[in-house]
């Protein structure tokens, strides 16, 4: 029963807390939470006797519906301060008395609750925090171990960031045209940072991870079902996340080793995925907009399809050239480099490596690391000691390691050589 | 090693507030019209000027793209005058332009090196944006 419980606490948490804030308003978000926390320990507890009801959803909704009515009730906050701003709609259900979770509203809630926490008063760090906790039934405790802090920060940010809500008089309302395409431009952002962060995550816990993963395409695939924010970029972000999360399998060996893209197992690629990636690529195609999602989401195409030669190389070259004049980061820059090496040469990269002054990270010693192999192999291993010491996992610190003793050996093999 | 794109994400702050703007400008010889070359040709000039463009944008240092400009147009001069070129007095025409940052004049020049268009014959002028202050 408890993998059930936490299970339906993933899943409909959000949902309940959706709903609810969306009738009475984003000032009660905690009041929310709180509530449907309490609907689950409640469950928890009745269940333990009484054993599993037939429709386990239906019973949350129905005795958290009735806890929230009671709370109101009592605090009689409803009558005195609410009603009068409640919108006409929320009235009518307001009559039906029981709070209406069906399908439709639940979506609708997630999706206006999604927008509410993308609000730009808020920073990215809070933003994600709380689609977390309130969308995706993230516990404190995860959503620590995901930013890699402890839960005092965390509970500290979502507090100030439940206080900006308020401050600032965020609702969680249907926005107006001109509101939705702002709001969600940083909506996307939220959603990708949400992904990168599973994807690239210095937590180990691989679940964990997949989790962050699986809730960002959640999201993003919430947001090209509704009709106002089905937009070709919200496609393409969609298609990007796709394509990644189609290697998860392939990319994971145990909980610390990390397999990287040339020596994955490409029967492990989820083919599921990638499809479905190629359908929201195409659903991406239409307008004139080419956003960094749509380069992105063509350069993971490439790597899902393409066969790793110079033609490939060359195509991907030219997406992270047009997305580095879109959106430029020192990310972006050395991937680019590193394809430039795919595509013309280690030559050409190593010039344009010897640019780039981004020191300060390990990635850029990696990647002159492996470009100076065969060229000169002392300032290779050089660069690849350094990349050792500055890098953030013990995943990465193995791969650098085994690089040291390829270069090592193949050294001493050609050596051999020679003599004979 | 590996597709960088498994690894790498995350952000440095540049010395961004140092920096100031530049245009580049480019000036073809009037002959490299786009008929006498072959369309292999186009397709590798091409490719060599996005690849050059996309080496400084690497560097964090493009401001805009500007847009190519086609090889034909009209020249307005005093007395209502008006030809079809030469553009200018000389024997070049503007081709296009790139907006980008720099710590200074040398800087900006020593990014305008090895742009595709000396090796066409034409010139790169690079000029500081004004400031108005």
């Amino acid at each position: 029963m408890k993998g059930l419980l936490a299970d339906l606490f993933r899943r409909e948490f959000g949902k309940m807390v959706a709903v609810i804030s969306r009738r009475y308003g984003l000032q009660y978000i905690e009041i929310a939470e709180d509530l449907v926390s309490e609907t689950f320990l409640s469950a928890a507890e009745s269940w333990q006797g009484k054993g599993i009801p037939a429709n386990p959803e239906a019973w949350l909704y129905h005795v958290a519906s009735q806890k929230v009515l009671l709370y109101f009730r009592r605090n009689k906050i409803l009558m005195d301060k609410i009603v009068p701003h409640m919108r006409e709609s929320q009235e009518i259900y307001e009559e039906s008395a029981e709070i209406c979770f069906t399908d439709g509203n639940i979506k609708d809630s997630q999706l206006q609750m999604l927008l509410a926490v993308c609000h730009p008063a808020l920073g990215s760090e809070a933003q994600i925090g709380l689609a977390l906790r309130v969308l995706c039934g993230f516990s404190i405790d995860e959503i620590a171990q995901a930013f890699f802090t402890n839960k005092e920060t965390i509970n500290k940010r979502l507090f100030r960031a439940k206080e900006r809500l308020r401050s600032e008089g965020i609702t969680v309302e249907p926005l107006g045209d001109d509101d939705v395409g702002t709001r969600l431009d940083n909506t996307l952002h939220i959603i990708y940072l949400l992904f990168t962060e599973g994807y690239y995550s210095r937590t180990r816990d691989e679940i964990l991870r997949r989790d962050l993963c699986r809730e960002a395409l959640r999201l993003g695939l919430m947001l090209t079902e509704h009709k106002r924010t089905d937009v070709p970029k919200a496609n393409a972000l969609v298609a990007l996340m796709c394509f990644h999360a189609s290697r998860f399998d392939a990319r994971q060996a145990g909980q610390e080793n990390m397999i990287l893209y040339d020596d994955q197992d490409r029967s492990k690629w989820n083919q599921e995925l990638i499809y479905q990636g190629m359908y929201f690529l195409g659903r991406s195609a239409v307008g004139n907009e080419i956003s960094s999602y749509h380069l992105e989401a063509r350069i993971a195409c490439c790597h899902c399809y393409r066969d790793d030669g110079e033609e490939k190389w060359q195509e991907v070259l030219h997406l992270y050239n047009q997305l580095l004049l879109v959106n430029y980061s020192p990310a972006v820059a050395l991937n680019r480099t590193y394809a430039l090496y795919k595509a013309e040469g280690r030559e050409s990269a190593l010039l344009e490596a010897e640019k780039l002054q981004l020191s300060g990270s390990h990635f850029y010693h990696m990647l002159l690391g492996e470009l100076y192999i065969g060229v000169n192999n002392n300032k290779a291993m050089e660069y690849l000691r350094t990349a050792s010491t500055l890098a953030g996992t013990e995943a990465e610190r193995k791969h650098i390691k085994r690089r040291l003793e390829e270069i090592i050996k193949d050294g001493v093999e050609r050596r051999d050589e020679t003599v004979k | 090693m590996s597709n960088l794109a498994d690894l790498a994400h995350y952000t440095i702050n540049d010395n961004e507030s140092k920096m100031k703007e530049f245009m580049l400008l480019f000036r073809l010889p009037q002959q490299a019209g786009e008929d006498t070359v072959s369309e292999e040709g186009m397709k590798a000039l091409s490719k060599k000027w996005e690849n050059w463009v996309g080496g400084i944008a690497a560097q964090g240092k493009v401001v805009s793209a500007g847009p190519r400009l086609e090889p034909v147009g009209k020249v307005l001069k005093n007395g209502g005058v008006v030809t079809d070129g030469p553009f200018v007095e000389v024997r070049e025409m503007l081709g296009g332009f790139l907006r980008i940052k720099a710590a200074s004049l040398d800087e900006a020049t020593t990014l305008a090196h090895g742009c595709p268009a000396i090796d066409q014959g034409g010139t790169v002028e690079v000029r500081p944006i004004m400031v108005y202050s």
